[in-house]
């Protein structure tokens, strides 16, 4: 893989995101919204122990990655759908650059949002106790999660190939966080939705940051929640490696 | 030296056997055009040659380099325009050049430089710094025609170019085929309309469900149909009657009230039909040479090729 390839890929993709303004704005829109409205809607009604606000700003963090990765499938599917991608196919560059430059892309879009999401639950009063190494655990923890997800965007957008498609194929990646420890403890729900709160990829990242931002104990979300990403990113890195080698079929 | 040799060539999707060993040689600086209706292969054959998707066998080397062995040399020298303009439709003109000039390690200046004269070329410089998603449709072939370029190939695969283009720029991309292959560059051609393989083509192959049905120049397969002939019009039966009984060797059609005298088009033949009709009343009159409609229907004893012409 080449780092010069692999860079002049991030700054199309740069390009791409810059221009595509609408998008970057609604992966900032969205979890705000979504932050005011659960503080200040629903917020009353909830008693998840210590303000509202501090429970659900590492839920909304994750959302805004989750969000902002599930786009990643949508500009991939695109290129595949305008022939870019055939483009590059036919082209003597490293393949594995194409990939790289939309996960180094996905991931620097999905930082500026969160950091952005960040700074307004800031404003809104948000109190992490965390400590240098907590940041840094949740920084490392954020990254992997973003990391994982792209693949998986990267991986559903060359899978369906239509940009529509790539929308409604990295729907989970959205909505999962909706169902886990995100705005309410799992114990609050009714049986069969908590047992799948409690299983589910997102509940362990969610606690994990909780946990490192604002010290609530995090017991061993931190393993369950390394173990899952990595083998998640791993075999949709896989998986997307794979989709792109094979012969594009039309 | 050949540009492009291929030995062989099979591919199946599936069941459907789309290539059924098709051989093709294609030398240096010339332009070879694979001729054939929709759904006969060409595309599938330009995305084997061009590395994009794996035959199921059979041998290509292109630019001298082996297809299986050496994709990447392959690539180094080919450029390829597909059927739909491959162009990044958020970059301006200007933008999507010069990403192929960085890829291909021009450096940011070199790229530059080399975008602005393919602009200047291709008649974008105006539209440079506008997004090629406002580009019309003749302009985002150009310019995706432009970024295959980039790189100077030495083999470019043009897989229909001038499909769904206005008569304006299917000229200009005529056009630009010919400057090409002036300055060395070996082109392959894939296409529907006979006119344009006739137009650009050194050299010909019809393909047909998989098949090289022939191939040959333009006048070689000419030479495949029987020859042409005059039409005479007729207004009343009798008048076909008269004519087709002082003609000996003629078709006629009582419905179409025709008749066809085999001619080879010149003044002296013609002239003779004429002499022999004398006082019969001819409603009109037209010369037929043979053109590579009558070609692919000879060879396949189907229409459809004239018919997606028109």
């Amino acid at each position: 893989m080449s780092v010069i390839e692999s860079t002049i890929m991030l700054r199309r993709d740069f390009k791409h995101s810059v221009r595509n303004s609408g998008t970057l704005f609604a992966a900032l829109f969205f979890p705000v919204i979504m932050l005011l409205m659960f503080v200040y809607v629903f917020g009353g009604a909830f008693s998840a122990g210590g303000t509202y606000l501090n429970y659900v700003v590492p839920g909304i963090l994750v959302l805004t990655m989750g969000y902002s990765t599930s786009q990643t499938a949508v500009t991939v599917a695109t290129d595949v759908t305008q022939g870019v991608m055939n483009r590059f196919r036919t082209m003597a560059i490293s393949r594995g650059s194409v990939l790289t430059g939309q996960l180094l892309g996905s991931v620097l879009r999905t930082i500026v949002s969160t950091v952005a999401v960040l700074l307004v639950a800031l404003l809104m009063g948000f109190e992490p106790h965390a400590g240098l190494g907590g940041w840094l655990g949740a920084l490392g923890m954020s990254v992997l999660l973003v990391v994982g997800m792209t693949w998986v965007g990267v991986a559903f957008g060359l899978w369906v190939k239509s940009p529509s498609g790539a929308a409604f194929a990295a729907f989970p990646l959205v909505f999962l966080p909706y169902i886990s420890s995100a705005f309410a403890p799992p114990t609050t729900m009714p049986g069969p939705m908590r047992a799948f709160a409690d299983v589910q990829p997102m509940t362990p990242v969610i606690e994990s940051i909780r946990g490192l931002m604002t010290g609530t104990p995090v017991g061993d979300h931190v393993l369950a929640a390394v173990i899952w990403w990595v083998v998640i990113g791993v075999a949709a890195y896989l998986w997307a490696r794979r989709l792109f080698g094979r012969d594009p079929v039309r | 030296m050949n540009a492009i040799v291929a030995r062989g060539l099979r591919k199946s999707f599936g069941e459907t056997l789309v290539l059924d060993g098709i051989d093709l040689t294609v030398p240096d600086g010339t332009v070879f055009s694979l001729l054939g209706p929709n759904g006969a292969g060409k595309t599938t054959t330009v995305q084997i040659l061009s590395t994009l998707i794996h035959a199921d066998s059979g041998d290509v080397r292109i630019a001298g380099h082996d297809l299986t062995r050496d994709p990447d040399g392959v690539r180094a020298a080919i450029g390829v325009t597909g059927q739909f303009s491959a162009v990044d439709v958020v970059l301006t003109g200007q933008e999507n050049l010069e990403l192929m000039g960085e890829l291909y390690r021009m450096g940011r200046r070199g790229a530059r430089r080399r975008a602005t004269e393919l602009l200047e070329r291709f008649d974008l410089a105006d539209a440079a710094g506008r997004p090629a998603s406002a580009y019309s449709g003749g302009m985002q072939r150009r310019l995706d025609l432009a970024m295959s370029l980039v790189g100077a190939p030495r083999v470019i695969f043009l897989d229909e170019p001038t499909t769904g283009l206005d008569p304006r720029s299917r000229h200009t991309m005529w056009g630009i085929v010919r400057d090409l292959v002036a300055q060395g560059t070996t082109i392959f051609l894939t296409t529907q309309y006979l006119d344009e393989a006739d137009e650009l083509a050194q050299r010909i192959a019809v393909l047909d469900h998989g098949r090289i049905v022939a191939e040959g120049t333009p006048s070689e397969l000419k030479r495949l149909v029987p020859g042409g002939h005059v039409r005479l019009r007729f207004t009343t039966v009798t008048a076909l009657d008269h004519a087709a009984g002082r003609l000996a060797d003629a078709t006629r059609d009582d419905e179409q009230l025709t008749l066809d005298i085999p001619s080879d088009g010149g003044v002296a033949s013609v002239k003779d039909v004429l002499n022999q009709l004398e006082s019969v009343d001819v409603a009109s009159f037209s010369v037929r040479t043979p053109d590579l409609d009558d070609v692919f229907f000879a060879l396949t004893g189907r229409q459809e090729v004239a018919e997606v012409q028109r």
